[in-house]
């Protein structure tokens, strides 16, 4: 079996939850053996401001926690796509809220699937689960992790503070498969 | 074995403290450790222990010095412009030789300079940094694993020779989140701490000071710290070669630089390109040794730091001109990518011929 490498950058206003789903992949990357890291972006940002995370998954030891020329991205609005379009890799997979993204990408080297993830968040109940239509649209395609172990990350995640978010987030995440899947 | 835990660099150090023993954390905020005094905020007081956000630095430092005069493990916490202000204390802590962990996640200087990682301050760990004739013994990590397990030996390394330990990590090592497990893991044995300021009731008096007026009696403490320092180097030396044995260049970093020079070496191998790698762990004491010898088996060392170049001047002292020592370096909280290190490794393989 030829051994894991993955690694994708999640990009948004901050706010938006990028970090968070991040996170579950992280999360969920862990709990199945590999190697994992999960790096955000700190710069004097602030809400409205953009944020964006790293997360590489590797069977092997990681030696860079930055890429440069990822295998994925996952972007929630334009600036992002501006941001980080131009270095996906040549055969990369972008995946797209196209809720907020209006831009066109230029490339024709890549894989772009398209999620709009406010609308398909909106309809179930709450605008907030956008980022997790994305994630779910990602593991569908990558299959990276498995759906299961992403919920319970979710679920380890929210806690007992917020666990009445997780049918909603899970919904939302169920949505963001179907479309990644067709 | 313990389970995984995903956690960020920063709270790793302070449950790593937690576990070492360590009860006192004095500290003042500053990007980007602040998860460090904030999670030793709500986690200290769980175990029993004391968690004070001083008024200043400078403050802090004198309560780490009181505690670890009482004999108790002591954490503080900064970055750049932080322990800058902490060195007069760290003088004052070294010359009276008590025990105390400092962790400075390095960020961009000089000044007030930026938020962002950077290894800029390793001439302030390394050589001094403060005033006086005395060194700390700093340990560099490159993972969110090994800052656990060094942050842990800290605390032992600082009972042993009775002297401040840092460790030195930089603002992606604080802000990034890897699986860590805290090895459970048996105390070290240290001597007993009779020295400590506690109380003299039925027993002599002891006295923790740097005051020393006459000359002869400071010279004799110089040389006592400096007889220390020769124990950390014969002892205490850590160092990790990677791929060196049939390295034709090789890279010197250490911390998050020497992982992005992992990727790198594993591109340029796959280019056909045999380089290895010295990472430091100690980067006092220095592994100038490792470097001797790995000079005599190649022409040429990359050094590789988030700096202008201050390691490297280590690195030149342990090769002494046996091989050409190159140079590359981002600065500003500019991070080296491995395609840049790529790029000045295949620059260095061209002019070999």
């Amino acid at each position: 079996m030829k051994s894991l490498y993955e690694n994708v950058i999640m990009a948004g206003f901050g706010g938006q939850g990028v970090l968070f789903i991040g996170r579950l992949l992280a999360h969920a990357a862990m709990k199945e053996g590999r190697n994992v890291t999960w790096i955000p972006s700190y710069g004097p940002e602030m809400r409205g401001g953009t944020a964006n995370c790293t997360v590489v998954i590797s069977d092997e030891v990681i030696g860079s926690p930055v890429i440069a020329s990822p295998h994925a991205l996952i972007v929630m609005n334009n600036p992002s796509l501006d941001a980080f379009g131009p270095r996906l890799e040549t055969g990369g997979l972008l995946i797209i809220n196209s809720s907020l993204v209006t831009r066109e990408t230029k490339r024709n080297d890549i894989t772009v699937v398209e999620a709009p993830a406010n609308k398909i968040a909106s309809e179930i109940g709450s605008d907030r689960a956008a980022n997790m239509v994305l994630l779910g649209a990602y593991i569908a395609r990558t299959k990276v992790v498995t759906k299961e172990n992403i919920l319970e990350a979710l679920k380890k995640v929210l806690g007992e503070k917020k666990k009445q978010l997780f049918e909603i987030n899970k919904t939302a995440f169920e949505k963001g498969i179907e479309i990644g899947s067709l | 074995m313990g389970e995984k835990v995903l956690i960020t660099g920063n709270e790793a150090i302070g449950e790593a403290a937690i576990r070492a023993g360590c009860r006192f954390f004095f500290g003042y905020p500053i990007t980007p450790q602040n998860k460090i005094p904030e999670y030793l905020s709500y986690r200290l007081p769980q175990v029993g222990g004391c968690f004070i956000q001083a008024e200043s630095e400078i403050a802090a430092i004198y309560m780490v010095f009181g505690a670890a005069g009482a004999g108790a493990r002591v954490l503080t916490s900064s970055s750049g412009p932080g322990i800058s202000l902490k060195q007069e204390g760290i003088s004052y802590i070294s010359a009276a030789e008590l025990p105390c962990v400092i962790v400075n996640v390095m960020r961009a200087g000089p000044g007030l300079g930026g938020i962002l990682p950077s290894q800029s301050d390793y001439f302030q760990a390394t050589k001094g940094g403060g005033h006086g004739d005395y060194h700390l013994l700093v340990l560099a990590p490159s993972t969110v694993q090994e800052t656990v397990n060094l942050v842990m030996d800290a605390f032992d390394l600082a009972d042993k020779y009775r002297n401040p330990v840092i460790v030195l990590a930089d603002g992606y090592i604080g802000q990034m989140m890897e699986p860590v497990e805290f090895k459970g893991r048996p105390p070290k044995e240290l001597s007993a701490k009779d020295w400590t300021v506690t109380g003299a009731k039925n027993r002599p008096r002891n006295l923790i000071k740097s005051l020393y007026l006459d000359p002869e009696e400071l010279e004799q403490h110089n040389l006592k710290l400096h007889r220390k320092y020769l124990e950390m180097a014969k002892n205490d030396v850590r160092v990790e070669t990677y791929l060196t044995d049939d390295a034709e260049i090789i890279i010197a970093a250490y911390g998050t630089v020497a992982r992005i020079a992992k990727t790198a070496i594993k591109i340029l191998r796959e280019k056909g390109i045999k380089v290895g790698m010295v990472r430091p762990i100690t980067v006092f004491p220095f592994p100038y040794e490792t470097f001797t010898e790995i000079s005599e088996k190649v022409d040429d060392i990359l050094v590789v730091e988030m700096s202008l170049g201050q390691m490297i001047e280590d690195v030149k002292l342990g090769v002494c001109g046996r091989a050409n020592v190159h140079f590359y370096g981002r600065v500003g909280g500019m991070v080296p990518t491995y395609d840049e290190i790529v790029r000045e490794i295949e620059k260095i393989k061209r002019s070999q011929v």
